[in-house]
C-alpha cells in the first residue's frame, strides 16, 4: 500500500495496518504527515514546531 | 582482471584512485609511477594503503603496457606526450583539465596557451556520467572533471534539463572547497598559519572551470566565484538562478527527480525539517555521492541550487572509477561503495 506526499509527490509505503490520525514521514522531503483518511488513505501534513537553530 | 596503471600516483589525486583500485574486485594495479618516489613503497606517501598493497613507485621509463592507463598529472603533461601513452595503455583516463574542452579556441582563451595536441580534443569524452554516459561507454580515452565544475555542473543539471533557467539573467555561483583541492605540494598559501581558518577568495573572477560548465550546460550566462574555507576535503556550490516563468516546490521535486532517476550518485537532499535538510560536504568525505538540493524564493524567482561533493572522489578519482566501470562494462558503482562517515 502507498499514498503520495502532498508536500512533494513522493511516493509513501504505508503498512497495512495503518491507523487514522498516526503520523508518518515522507522518505524524500522529511514532511510529517498525518493520515486523515482510510480507504482510500489520504495524507495532510501535520502541525509542525518551528524550529530555532539560534543562529 | 583489468590491467590498470597510474602515471603520477603521488599526489592526493593519485592516492584516492590507488585506494579505489586496490578495493576494486575486476582490477589489478600494475603500476604506480613517481619519478621522484621511484622506488619507493605507495605507502610511504599514501599512508591510509599500509597492509593493502606492497606496490612501490616505478619511474615513467619502465611503464608497461596495461588495458588502462590512468593519469594524474601536472597540467599539461598528458597532452604533451599524449602519442606515448596512447601507446601505452588500451584505454586512457586523463585526470587533468588536458583534455576536458572540446574546442581549442575555448581553450586556449580560458588556459592562455595553444593546446599542444588539438587533433586529440574530440577523441576524449568528458568524463561527467551523469551527462555522457553512453558516449563513455563506447569509448576509449575519456576526461577528468574540474571538481568545482562537477559540484556547479550537477547542481545546474535539474534545472537546466527542465529548462527552468531564464537565460538572459546571470548564472552566478559560488564553489566552497576544502584545502585538498590545492594538491598535496606545500606552497605558501597553504602553511597552516596562513591556510588554517580561513575564508580566502581565492578566485573570485576568471577561474578555468567556467569553461567546463558552459560547455556541459550550453551556458553563456555563467559567473562563477571559488572561496577557500576551513576544510579538507568537500566542495559546497552554491548557484543562483533566476527562473523563466513562476516555479514552485513540486516543479522542482519533479525537475530534481527527473534529473537524479538512474543517476546511482545523485541524492536529492532537500529535507523540510532537521539540520542535514540542504547538502553538506562533511559528510560525503571519500563517497562518490553528489549531494543535490535547491532553496526556492517564489517572490522574486530566485532557485538557490545546491551540490555538495568530495573534491578528490566524485570530483576526480571517483568520477574516473566511475568511467573506468562504464567503459568496461562493469556496474557503474563497483568499488565506489562507501557511503561517508558519519559523525566524522
Ligand atoms: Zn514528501
Amino acid at each position: 500500500m502507498s499514498a503520495q506526499c502532498p508536500e512533494c509527490e513522493g511516493t509513501i509505503a504505508l503498512a497495512a495496518d495503518i491507523l487514522d490520525g498516526e503520523i508518518v514521514p515522507c522518505p524524500d522531503c522529511g514532511a510529517e504527515l498525518e493520515v486523515v483518511s482510510l480507504n482510500p488513505v489520504v495524507l495532510e501534513l501535520a502541525p509542525e514546531v518551528e524550529e530555532d537553530w539560534g543562529e | 582482471m583489468l590491467s590498470v596503471s597510474i602515471v603520477g600516483g603521488s599526489g592526493y589525486v593519485g592516492g584516492e584512485l590507488l585506494r579505489l583500485l586496490l578495493g576494486h574486485p575486476h582490477v589489478e594495479v600494475r603500476q604506480v609511477t613517481s619519478e621522484r618516489l621511484a622506488g619507493q613503497y605507495v605507502y610511504s606517501t599514501h599512508p591510509n594503503l599500509r597492509g593493502r598493497t606492497e606496490l612501490r613507485y616505478s619511474p615513467q621509463s619502465s611503464l608497461e603496457p596495461c588495458d588502462v592507463l590512468i593519469l594524474a598529472l601536472p597540467h599539461s603533461s598528458a597532452a604533451k606526450n599524449i602519442e606515448h601513452y596512447a601507446g601505452l595503455g588500451q584505454a586512457i583516463i586523463d585526470c587533468s583539465a588536458d583534455f576536458r574542452l572540446r574546442d581549442p579556441e575555448a581553450y586556449s582563451r580560458w588556459y592562455g596557451e595553444k593546446h599542444p595536441a588539438p587533433h586529440w580534443l574530440e577523441r576524449f569524452v568528458y568524463g561527467l556520467p551523469e551527462l555522457y554516459r553512453e558516449q563513455i561507454r563506447s569509448t576509449r580515452y575519456v576526461s577528468g572533471v574540474g571538481c568545482n565544475a562537477t559540484a556547479i555542473n550537477l547542481a545546474l543539471l535539474p534545472l537546466v534539463k527542465a529548462g527552468l533557467i531564464d537565460q538572459t539573467k546571470p548564472v552566478v555561483a559560488e564553489v566552497k572547497v576544502g584545502s585538498s583541492e590545492a594538491g598535496a605540494v606545500a606552497n605558501d598559501g597553504s602553511h597552516h598559519a596562513e591556510r588554517s581558518g580561513v575564508v580566502r577568495s581565492f578566485a573570485p573572477v576568471g577561474h578555468r572551470h567556467t569553461a567546463e560548465i558552459m560547455q556541459a550546460h550550453g551556458l553563456e550566462n555563467v559567473h562563477i566565484s571559488i572561496t577557500s574555507v576551513e576544510m579538507v576535503r568537500g566542495a559546497l556550490a552554491t548557484c543562483h538562478v533566476f527562473t523563466q516563468g513562476s516555479v514552485n516546490e513540486r516543479d522542482l521535486w519533479r525537475a530534481y527527480r527527473a534529473a537524479a532517476a538512474e543517476q546511482p550518485f545523485l541524492r536529492i537532499v532537500h529535507d523540510r525539517s532537521g539540520l542535514h535538510r540542504h547538502p553538506e560536504p562533511k559528510i560525503l568525505a571519500g563517497s562518490n555521492y553528489a549531494d543535490i538540493g535547491w532553496a526556492l524564493d517564489e517572490a522574486t524567482g530566485r532557485v538557490v541550487a545546491l551540490c555538495a561533493l568530495d573534491n578528490l572522489m566524485k570530483g576526480a578519482a571517483g568520477a574516473a572509477i566511475q568511467c573506468l566501470n562504464l567503459m568496461h562494462g562493469f556496474e557503474e558503482t563497483v568499488g565506489l561503495e562507501f557511503t561517508g562517515l558519519h559523525p566524522v
